[in-house]
């Protein structure tokens, strides 16, 4: 056991930092990091993103683990911590293809068609094209095998019809992934279809949406007899769900080690600055017992991911574990965003950033926080993988299992 | 980085568990806790045999010379059987203080007999509530090589050969002394112990010969380094504990039907146990940290042991809790197993001092880390 570089990974390290240091502006430890949740992105953003990740790309440095065939590196899952971990220290563009490197290449690669691999696969890596998500709808969000979005065979192409939300990015993506429901009279499972849809088709609307945080990082996303040829189909028809449990699988990979940890060094400091009972409030007995819990909790699920990653490099799969991490994660992050605005007093009002401690980070950081306890996997889906992927416990009673779908209730949405 | 232990390690662990699986298992601890017996002695004799008592001490010393990875993995085994034995006093703390402390005269005079099993240790340091975050406290006295004073609660103090007492010298200064409980001027009191698995005492030192253990003045400090090494290794024991708590009250709830469905099948259960995995596993992650800190020395072991404490002392009162609510009204009665883990919870997490003691001494540890 050792929580130490090996030799081979401090190599590594050596070398991303090395490329790092010549490419890119160190970040100011002592300065705080804004969040990006839910940010909407504009156009010169966007373009300094390509401009980033094509010269990543250029170097060797672009989706590591993917394979050399598409200009990754076959890295271990362990070597893109690293890199992770050691870019995150310089002052980079935001991570817009977070979901296309992180979920949808790898659901091309598992399922795509040869021909499909070559087309997407490469300029995916090199952020020449950036891809969304399209899963949710308002019906469907936990239960997303309930979802109602049509395709429908028309000649050699298919026609889409129905509402995607919660879409993050498809106001500048090129490319989406959405699963349809082709087959209303099989069972939810079923009748799903996977497909890859040109964002710019016409009959697409993208219309964002205004989050608590004015912030309008994502979006619904409108389908009017969108035409989609059969050679954008991912996998079998009907076999869509087995596509789509792939996109969702690699969400667990997605491993973030480290975060929360760098929050609470920003809220170490906080406490320093602030004052409670006369004197700065890192002296007060009652905040050092919630730092000490949440720094407890932090460098638990850090720790955590270390082991999930261990296991990792020694080629197992992921498995339902990794849940543990946003279970806990996302309370824990709101927890500590709230007792840090309650620390700053009167000034926790203010969202000003000239006017408040660490330029309201925590304010925004509490703004965000409810968004990331229902996103990817709300607390309540989470505690039931694990108490039943986990603990084995028994299933939830499904009533609509069997059900053909058209013959499954939809309380207050209309069909 | 690899934070998994080695499969040589793993295997100590399935011997160990195998071993205790047969020779401990609840009814042991319950009969311990339903007599007046302070700890199974058959049980300690076979821990002696296995190897275990000196897991982590050299071979010079009559160790088995394995190491700190090792014998973590082992207290994790103790802690799931809740074995009811004085390991905990004898290994976690009386033999970490000679290997940390001791001459080398001092080690080779008693660590064989720690070894063997043939003599308890313990360690002596509590005076009433103790605030523990300071010598304040301690007003047994270690003079001309004679200790008088009182020491209560003692773990494991009637059973025990050997104590390692935290005491002040005529100066004032804090010092640890090694005292031979058999000795003249000894008196010892049973007390009735919230987990009566493991048994306290009360000390009463009356110009007791001792001998020092340590450099003069440098007790409180070398006492806070057994400490950390201690909370490392109990943290462990305690989250064996607590998964075996919680395996059980699985089963429990699988078994018990409501509403012709299992009582494990309601989702407000499944979630509640869902909360306790997920504190088990924090609780775990931080122990394996603490565990390579103190295997390797690492400069940050005072940190981390003072998350993996107060981890591990969070997992297991949680888990002993809901596994009492999850049983639901049997899980109140004697007969069941239940309240073995909840009174051993609460021991364990006051042994080294409490989770809130540990959460303060987890912030001057980190501001004295930043100022560094």
């Amino acid at each position: 056991m050792d929580f130490n570089d090996t030799p081979e990974e401090a190599a590594f390290r050596a070398r991303a930092r090395g490329w790092l240091e010549k490419n890119a502006e160190p970040l100011d430890p002592s300065k705080v990091a804004p969040s990006e949740m839910g940010e909407r992105e504009d156009e010169a953003t966007i373009k300094s993103c390509k401009a980033w990740q094509a010269k990543k790309a250029d170097a060797g440095w672009a989706c590591i683990t993917w394979p050399k065939e598409y200009g990754g590196q076959d890295a271990t899952p362990m070597q893109r911590v690293i890199f992770n971990q050691e870019e995150a220290k310089f002052r980079v563009p935001p991570n817009i293809y977070a979901i296309g490197h992180g979920m949808l290449g790898p659901t091309i690669m598992a399922h795509g068609s040869p021909e499909q691999k070559k087309k997407y696969v490469r300029s995916m890596l090199r952020g020449e094209e950036v891809w969304c998500q399209l899963f949710s709808e308002p019906a469907a969000g936990s239960d997303l095998a309930g979802l109602r979005t049509t395709a429908t065979k028309d000649g050699t192409d298919w026609l889409l019809n129905g509402q995607k939300i919660w879409s993050t990015g498809a106001h500048f993506c090129d490319w989406g992934m959405i699963v349809t429901r082709t087959d209303s009279n099989a069972a939810k499972h079923a009748g799903l279809t996977y497909f890859i849809v040109d964002m710019r088709s016409p009959g697409i609307e993208v219309r964002p949406i205004k989050q608590i945080n004015g912030s309008s990082g994502f979006n619904e996303v409108f389908f009017t007899n969108v035409r989609v040829p059969d050679s954008n189909r991912l996998g079998a028809v009907g076999d869509g769900w087995r596509v789509a449990l792939t996109t969702l699988m690699n969400e667990r990979v997605a491993i973030g080690a480290g975060t929360g940890s760098g929050r609470f060094k920003d809220l170490l400091r906080l406490a320093r600055q602030t004052r409670r009972n006369g004197r700065p409030a890192i002296e007060d007995s009652a905040v050092r017992q919630k730092l000490a819990d949440f720094y407890v909790r932090s460098k638990g699920l850090q720790y955590t991911s270390y082991r999930t990653l261990s296991a990792l490099s020694r080629g197992q799969t992921p498995g339902p574990e990794g849940s543990i991490g946003k279970a806990v994660g996302a309370p824990l992050g709101q927890q500590m965003a709230a007792f840090a605005v309650e620390l700053q007093g009167a000034l926790g009002a203010l969202a000003d950033k000239a006017s408040t401690p660490q330029e309201a980070l925590w304010q925004d950081a509490y703004l965000g926080a409810p968004g990331l306890r229902i996103a990817g996997g709300t607390d309540e889906i989470l505690k039931n993988i694990i108490a039943e992927r986990v603990l084995r416990l028994p299933p939830e009673i499904r009533v609509d299992k069997e059900k053909p779908f058209r013959d499954i209730p939809t309380g207050n949405i209309t069909k | 980085m690899n934070f998994e232990f080695s499969e040589d390690q793993k295997l100590v662990q399935k011997t160990a568990r195998d071993y205790l699986a047969e020779h401990s298992g609840l009814e042991v601890c319950r009969a311990v806790l339903e007599s007046s017996k302070p700890y199974d002695s058959g049980l300690w004799k076979g821990a002696a045999e296995m190897g275990w008592l000196g897991a982590a001490v050299p071979e010079q010393y009559g160790g088995a010379g394995l190491g700190y990875l090792e014998l973590v993995l082992i207290a994790e085994e103790v802690g799931r059987a809740l074995a009811p034995i004085p390991f905990s006093s004898s290994v976690y703390l009386a033999t970490e203080a000679l290997l940390l402390a001791g001459s080398e005269l001092q080690r080779k005079k008693y660590l064989p007999r720690l070894c063997s099993g043939e003599l308890i240790g313990t360690f002596a340091f509590a005076e009433g509530a103790s605030d523990l975050l300071d010598p304040e406290f301690v007003s047994t006295r270690f003079d001309a090589g004679r200790l008088s004073g009182e020491k209560v609660p003692v773990p494991d103090g009637d059973s025990a050969g050997l104590a390692v007492v935290l005491a002040k010298d005529a100066k004032g200064a804090p010092c640890l002394a090694l005292a031979d409980l058999g000795a003249s001027g000894v008196t010892r009191t049973s007390l009735e112990s919230f987990d009566p698995s493991r048994s306290q005492a009360r000390l009463r030192f009356e110009g007791v010969t001792a001998e020092l253990l340590g450099d003069a003045g440098k007790g409180f400090q070398i006492f806070e380094r057994v400490l950390d090494r201690a909370a490392v290794m109990m943290a462990f024991e305690q989250l064996g504990a607590a998964q075996r708590a919680l395996e059980i009250t699985r089963e429990f709830t699988m078994g018990r039907y409501a509403f012709g469905r299992p009582v494990a099948s309601f989702q407000a259960l499944k979630h509640r146990m869902a909360d306790v995995y997920c504190a088990l596993e924090l609780g775990r992650s931080n122990a394996y940290y603490g565990a390579w800190a103190l295997s390797s020395s690492a400069e940050d072991l005072p940190v981390a042991a003072a998350g993996a404490r107060i981890a591990a002392c969070d997992a297991f009162s949680l888990s002993a809790e809901e596994m009492i609510q999850l049983h639901g009204g049997v899980g109140f009665t004697w007969e069941y197993d239940c309240h073995l883990f909840y009174r051993r919870a609460k021991l364990l997490g006051l042994a080294l001092g409490s989770a809130a003691e540990w959460r303060e001494k987890l912030i001057r540890r980190l501001e004295s880390r930043d100022a560094a």
